[in-house]
């Protein structure tokens, strides 16, 4: 099991129950599990989605749209069953947070799934888990297993004459499926690939029914919001940002790990306070905000609060929570390889710019690292990017490009230092070479 | 949907609320490149090149999935549109081979267009290409992944379309690869196992999948691109015809319908697509035989030939009568052929001893329907007719078209089919209900209907409107009770199923022996009447002509047909008989003949036939055999070698022929055309050949009941309609039997006679029937 890391300043309401042995359910209820679900089946489903509504939580997949939001887009009446789908294909570079809670607090994603489903009147869920965490699968379906034992699943939930049933499923190893309508696809036994929206899933989701989709963590987080009441909930963020949420602090820093902070901390302050600072004595070259996929900020830039709007206004995105920290030995130009190895690897293939794109921003970089670049090669790499930006079927295409693109502007000088034959100016330091596979 | 108006480029359109943009764009004569958007196929919105922008929309938009509403405003062309698309091409011809110099599809290839237009003229990339072999699928279809650009129409047009599912994507990202359905050693698949239609090698924009039978033989510009109908089944689907001149007249290298000429659009079946190299073949009669005094048939000329077959003839007629002649006619000759054939063979000849190999009741189909016109539905109106029943039949294999048109309707309209049959068939995937009949149970349908028991009839009679297809499972009394069924109800109309391309033009052309054209009793011949030497009583149907019991006739002429192999003939009935065979090749009947013509093939001929539905299209000369004459022309040299005046038969020149000789001169002067435009102007027509076909054609429109054509849309290439019996008073076939019809039950890769000689269908179903094999043996 991964150790745990805490610091003070954190506010700790998703991962209140970490480390407690909540995966057990007595446990669980003993923390005060279910309390929340039970409080809901005495409310009426326009009560629970208002109270979502103005706790101010956003999705804390990347995108961060408010979820009560979401819940409101399910129409009332439907002649296909509704869904709620849980996206626990944590696949995001540089994130990990779902990892832990499907580890230590399963029953919450259970909890937060079944008020989902009163809020919008589905009466089944799917819990989606990324192929690769296979190994939570047990413990997963044991909580699932366990509450369908205690009446807390199944065709009468906790007595109330309310039906909700929870389906688990496992991927196949595609970071693709992560987008929700590809999930979809791959959930109904297809190949993984986004479907065309309109229309949203909201409306014509899994099996052509309505479906709310929602982060792991975003679901986790609802039985919190409905036990501590919205406002409480909403208090502890900044505007339009509510609550608290986790960060995966990697790379870089003497005290990696995951730490629930308050939306809108520092993050300086999170990366040289929480984090220790960059490891080794090392300086800091750069940041990536938000997961891999976010355009990478400067040190003089990271003196922003950590919500989406924030960030949004220094030109990156919070995205999944993944703050990746680099230091000033790593070379930039295998950091952008890297990324974009990773995106080329997952790219489905469905719409050109992205297919294409990305095995050439991946073979032009792997050469131009090695050292055979050519001048021209820096602005070709950024007009391939912008030329995909924006243009592809789903995100993945803009999740290759944005970084590229932010790599190549913020630090065009080291991309000029790898011209003329010279070899990696990093390889000479002894510093060992990330592979690309 | 209300029409709504949106702005595109600054101009206002007006369309229905939820048009795909792109086709409301396409409509109005804007044009929005795309290499995934295919109009009947699901949308994909993978290739990106339909990018538009939308007011206050952030990013570009499809307008392949954009649908159209009131106020909407879009920019279709603009320095950030052109630099997408521009970024798309180049996208592409990174990976894409640069061999467009030897590849097929150079000149005709989407990608070389999009490049054309965008400019994508400079590789930004120094690395090298995405490389895969190339594979060999069938027979028929050839694949080149490096030229792929992932557009999915072939496995669109394969699984919806076709409704075979053949092809898939295998792998992810910049590795995806198409992937036919039959695994190969790797895993991945290397082996098609389908309808070998050919669809997806016509809908690929690029040079991807290539075609076995053309592939790397010529560029598509030093072909003469000629549109006509397929001789194989009785759909008439309209075939591209891609000729080439050769050192024995012209070759034909390729079939298939991207001009969408016809009412197929680009549809075709492997028989249309693949199924002309019967005219290469190198058994084709070139030459006409004559029986030397060994008994063997050697070499002729065309004019000893026709001496012989004339004084024969002649020499029968006038010693023995005409009634000791028989006449077989083709269900793959044009309407003029076989309209004059039964002309010679009854004015002529002197007998009504006349018939064809019947495939399906026509007769009885058209005397139940007689004095009802308009209760016949056209090949044209299955894809968007609300509800239809298909009874019988297999349309599959047997009508690809027709099962394709079925598929539509029921994919895109959500139409109702029923499907009522006594053997499981592939349609009823589509079909709404569907209802198992005994074997032979047919003519008991209408009651059944009528008895509103089961769920079936209760949705059929609940219909208020319906056409009714039906197989040659219906003969004589079966049709007529089902007919009748339908004339009692309102709005309902009926096609009925035959196998050959002109089947339906041999019977409405009078190949009977107790009916003219038309349908027309020869008890009772009506417009008929000036035929010289009618003779009044009917004749013998092909079998009896065929039986020995019958002592044999005189002498026996037999047009583009094969009895001797479809009947299983007992030879001795043909000991004492002079036999005529005109074919394209040394057939089991030619091979007995005293006289054998080589005939020209639908191909190689115009003139007009008549699908199963009653659709009657021109048929265009696309290619020469040196050699080979049409049978119009070798009836009509026959009828001279009688010593006949060819012109009672054919009515050529008549009227025309003074007006026209004085401004022949303009046509000499190189001025064609002019002379042309001046003849029309003045009602009048070149008719100064024997061998006009268009000559018989003014003839039948003048004496056929139902043949009242739409002249000005046959004349630029369209199918028009024609009608079974009119007006005629009920005549139920007198000379009836069981052994009268025999239907051919070709199946998707087999064509009668004639598809012995279509080299390239037969590898196709050897390769078919291998896979099978292999997967039975698993």
């Amino acid at each position: 099991m991964p150790r745990l890391v805490s610091h003070p300043d954190e506010v700790k309401i998703v991962s209140r129950r970490f480390g407690q042995g909540a995966a057990n359910i007595d446990r669980y209820i003993e923390l005060g599990g279910y309390e929340s679900v039970k409080k809901c089946l005495a409310q009426t489903s326009d009560w629970i989605v208002n109270e979502i509504k103005s706790s101010n939580l956003r999705g804390r997949g990347g995108a961060g749209f408010s979820t009560g939001m979401k819940w409101s887009f399910v129409p009332k009446q439907s002649a296909k069953p509704k869904y709620i789908l849980v996206n626990g294909d944590e696949s995001e570079p540089g994130t990990c947070k779902d990892h832990l809670i499907f580890l230590h607090d399963p029953h919450a994603v259970i909890e937060g799934t079944i008020i989902a489903g009163l809020a919008v009147g589905a009466k089944s869920g799917f819990i989606y888990l990324r192929g690769e965490y296979r190994y939570l699968l047990e413990i997963l379906e044991r909580a699932v297993a366990d509450a369908y034992a205690r009446g807390f699943l199944g065709k009468n939930i906790f007595g109330s004459g309310t039906e909700f049933e929870i389906i688990t499923q496992t991927g196949a190893g595609a970071y693709e499926v992560g987008e929700e309508s590809a999930l979809m696809e791959s959930l109904e036994g297809k190949r993984g690939i986004p479907r065309i929206k309109p229309p949203f899933p909201a409306v014509v989701g899994l099996y052509g029914g309505p479906t709310v989709i929602n982060n792991a963590e975003t679901v986790a987080t609802v039985p919190h919001v409905i036990a501590m009441g919205a406002a409480a909930y909403a208090e502890l963020g900044t505007p339009r940002n509510g609550g608290t949420r986790l960060f995966c602090l990697s790379g870089h820093v003497q005290f990696p790990g995951v730490y629930e902070l308050p939306m809108g901390y520092n993050l300086k302050k999170m990366i040289y306070e929480v984090g220790g600072g960059v490891a080794n004595g090392n300086q800091l070259k750069a940041v990536v905000p938000g997961g891999s996929s976010t355009p990478v900020l400067r040190p003089e830039e990271i003196d922003i609060g950590m919500d989406f709007d924030q960030v949004g206004k220094a030109g990156s995105m919070l995205g999944s929570g993944g703050v990746v920290v680099i230091d000033d030995h790593t070379c930039v130009v295998e950091f952008a390889l890297r990324t974009i190895g990773f995106y080329q690897h997952e790219s489905c293939g469905w719409c050109i710019p992205c297919r294409e794109g990305t095995d050439w921003l991946k073979k032009s970089l792997a050469r131009f690292h090695a050292g055979f670049g050519k001048a021209t090669d820096i602005d070709n790499i950024q007009y391939l990017a912008e030329n995909m930006l924006g243009r592809t079927f789903c995100p993945l295409g803009d999740a290759a490009a944005m970084p590229t693109i932010a790599f190549v502007k913020k630090f065009r000088k080291e991309f000029e230092d790898h011209l003329n034959g010279e070899p990696c100016p990093f390889a000479r330091e002894g510093v060992p070479h990330l592979t690309v596979v | 949907m209300p029409d709504v108006t949106f702005t595109v480029d600054g101009k206002k359109l007006t369309a229905p609320a939820g048009t795909l943009l792109i086709e409301a764009c396409r409509k109005a004569g804007i044009e929005i490149p795309s290499f995934c958007y295919y109009p009947g196929l699901s949308l994909q919105a993978a290739c990106r090149m339909c990018l538009v922008r939308q007011e206050k929309v952030p990013k570009l938009q499809t307008a392949c999935t954009t649908t159209v509403a009131e106020g909407q405003i879009f920019t279709t062309e603009s320095p950030e549109i052109t630099q997408a698309r521009k970024a798309m091409t180049e996208l592409l011809l990174g990976n894409h081979p640069l061999d467009c110099p030897v590849c097929d599809a150079g000149g005709e290839c989407e990608l070389q267009d999009m490049t054309f237009k965008y400019g994508a003229g400079e590789s930004l990339y120094a690395e090298t290409k995405q490389h895969r072999n190339e594979q060999q699928w069938s027979p028929a279809v050839f694949y080149d992944r490096p030229r792929c650009i992932l557009c999915y129409r072939c496995v669109r047009v394969c699984g919806e379309g076709m409704d075979v599912w053949a092809l898939g994507v295998e792998n992810r990202g910049v590795h995806s690869v198409i992937v036919p359905n039959v695994p190969g050693e790797n895993g991945g698949g290397d082996q098609l196992d389908c309808e070998e239609c050919g669809m997806c090698i016509d809908i690929c924009p690029v040079g991807a999948l290539t075609s076995g039978s053309y592939r790397y033989k010529t560029r598509p510009w030093e072909m003469n691109h000629v549109s006509t109908v397929c001789t194989h089944c009785a759909d008439g689907c309209k075939v591209t015809l891609g000729v080439r001149q050769s050192n024995n007249g012209s070759e034909i290298v390729r079939g298939d319908n991207r001009d969408k000429s016809g009412m197929n659009g680009d549809f075709l079946c492997a028989k249309g697509r693949f199924g002309f190299d019967f005219v290469n073949h190198p058994e084709r009669l070139t030459t006409p035989l004559l029986r030397n005094a060994a008994g063997e048939l050697e070499p002729a000329t065309w004019e000893d030939a026709l001496r012989v077959a004339g004084a024969r003839l002649k020499e029968v007629r006038d010693s023995r009568g005409g009634a000791t002649i028989g006449v077989i006619g083709s269900n793959r000759t044009t309407n003029e052929e076989n309209y004059l054939l039964q002309k010679f063979a009854r004015t002529v000849l002197a007998t009504n001893n006349i018939d064809h190999e019947r495939t399906t009741d026509y007769a009885a189909f058209a005397c139940a329907l007689a004095g009802h016109p308009g209760k016949t539905a056209g090949l044209r109106e299955i894809p968007s007719a609300p509800a239809i029943l298909l009874v019988g039949g297999n349309p599959t294999d047997e009508h690809p078209f027709l099962a394709w048109q079925l598929r539509t309707n029921v994919r895109l309209n959500k139409a109702r089919l029923y499907i009522a049959n006594s053997r499981p068939i592939k349609l009823e995937r589509q079909a709404k209900l569907t209802q198992e009949l005994p074997p032979g149970g047919y003519w008991r349908l209408a009651a059944f209907l009528d008895a509103g028991q089961s769920d079936f009839s209760k949705a059929i009679l609940a219909e208020e409107s319906l056409i009714v297809i039906f197989g040659e499972e219906f003969r004589g009394p079966a049709v007529e009770s089902l007919i009748a069924w339908g004339l009692k109800r309102a709005n309902v109309r009926f096609a009925y199923l035959g196998d050959h391309a002109n089947s339906h033009g041999a019977a409405d052309m009078g190949l009977f022996p107790d009916l003219l054209p038309g349908y027309v009793p020869v008890t009772a011949p009506g417009p008929f009447a000036e035929y010289p030497n009618l003779p009044a009583a009917p004749g013998k149907t092909l079998p009896q002509m065929l039986d020995v019991a019958n002592g044999g006739l005189g002498a026996l002429l037999v047009v583009g047909a094969n009895p001797v192999t479809r009947r299983e003939v007992d030879l001795a009935a043909l000991q004492n008989t002079f036999l005529i065979v005109q074919d394209l090749f040394l057939t089991e009947t030619a091979a007995l003949a005293h006289v054998v013509f080589p005939a020209a093939s639908l191909y190689e001929k115009s003139g007009t036939v008549t699908n199963t539905f009653g659709d009657l299209q021109m048929v265009r000369k696309a290619s020469d055999r040196a050699g080979a004459k049409p049978d119009f022309e070798i009836l009509v040299r026959l009828a001279g070698a009688m010593g006949e005046e060819v012109k009672k038969l054919v009515p050529f020149g008549r009227g025309a022929m003074t007006a026209d000789l004085g401004q022949s001169r303009g046509a000499q002067a190189g001025e064609a055309d002019r002379h042309a435009v001046w003849l029309e102007a003045n009602g009048l027509e070149p008719r100064l050949s024997p061998f006009d076909p268009f000559a018989v054609l003014d003839e039948i429109e003048r004496l056929v009941p139902g043949y009242k054509l739409d002249r000005m849309n046959l004349m630029t290439g369209n199918d028009v309609r024609t009608e079974v019996a009119p007006t005629q008073p009920a005549t139920a076939s007198a000379i009836g039997g069981e052994d009268l019809i025999v239907p051919a039950h070709d199946t998707l890769f087999t064509s009668s006679t004639l598809g012995r000689y279509c080299s390239g269908l037969n590898e196709i179903e050897a390769h078919q029937t291998r896979e099978h094999a292999e997967a039975a043996a698993d």
